[in-house]
């Protein structure tokens, strides 16, 4: 149990670093790091196929995707950010307030955590389902891709 | 059924946490690609609701396959908008929001 609460730590810190940093690139690794700790909290609860799908893709390709972009762009100058950190403290200091109101009004409902990870069901098979019970979402995810790829392929369309 | 109770408010607060940590990315930034990373913040909470929700109910293999039809949709929606990031880039020379005011009829 001690490791899914590290784990969940950790990818809350991971995710709070990811959105806080400065830099963009840093925000892009910070992604893969909170993809690979949702990996590691999903495999904890017995969702195998889940989780290598989200450490090989979200982990993986989303951020290699992140990445290259981040590096065809110009980052901005040191006081730039520092001007634009300045007004969004500013703007959005009620936010940790809600936050922390929320997280008390958890506290005094006393609610309890008595936490045991149930089993995987033996009779259900992921596979089964997704490729008999659920196959007409595969042709959906199969046109759903298509239509991405014909989309970037049009986005990106050199103009005569 | 007090298991799967506990198992939800275990989780909660931190799914909770991940949300609004993503909803503060999107609302704070002028960068369409922290924006970016913000909408996959809050995707990456709504994946762990779904795994808990499995969990809890008994029906974790179909929640697994939710998750990979999220995981699909979540790709091709990633590539569409660093696309179009990259065309408005492209255009107007940043990456500012606050550069397509214009746009706004």
């Amino acid at each position: 149990m001690s490791i899914d609460i590290i784990s969940l730590i950790a990818l809350t810190a991971a995710a709070l670093w990811t959105v806080m940093t400065r830099s963009l690139l840093r925000s892009g690794i910070g992604l893969a790091l909170t993809s690979a700790l949702l990996a590691v909290v999903i495999f904890r609860l017995n969702a195998a196929y889940a989780a290598v799908f989200e450490l090989s893709v979200c982990s993986g390709l989303i951020s290699v995707l992140f990445i290259s972009t981040i590096s065809l762009t110009h980052p901005l100058t040191r006081a730039e950010t520092l001007e634009h950190m300045k007004t969004r403290l500013k703007r959005f200091w009620y936010l940790p307030v809600i936050v922390v109101l929320v997280a008390v009004a958890f506290c005094i409902a006393r609610l309890k955590f008595s936490v045991e990870l149930p089993k995987a069901v033996a009779a259900e098979d992921a596979r089964f389902i997704l490729w008999n019970l659920r196959r007409l979402d595969v042709i959906g995810q199969v046109i759903i891709l298509l239509a991405g790829a014909f989309g970037v392929a049009l986005l990106f369309k050199k103009r005569d | 059924m007090t298991t799967g109770l506990g198992l939800f408010w275990f989780f909660g607060p931190f799914i909770v946490l991940l949300f609004v940590i993503g909803l503060y990315c999107i609302f704070a930034t002028y960068n369409l690609v922290k924006a970016l990373i913000g909408l996959e913040i809050l995707i990456k909470a709504v994946t762990l609701l779904i795994i808990v929700a499995g969990c809890i109910s008994g029906r974790l293999a179909l929640a697994q396959t939710m998750v990979i039809t999220l995981i699909v949709i979540e790709v091709v929606i990633m590539v569409v908008a660093i696309g179009i990031v990259l065309g408005i880039r492209g255009h107007t020379g940043s990456l500012d929001a606050r550069e397509l005011r214009s746009v706004k009829g």
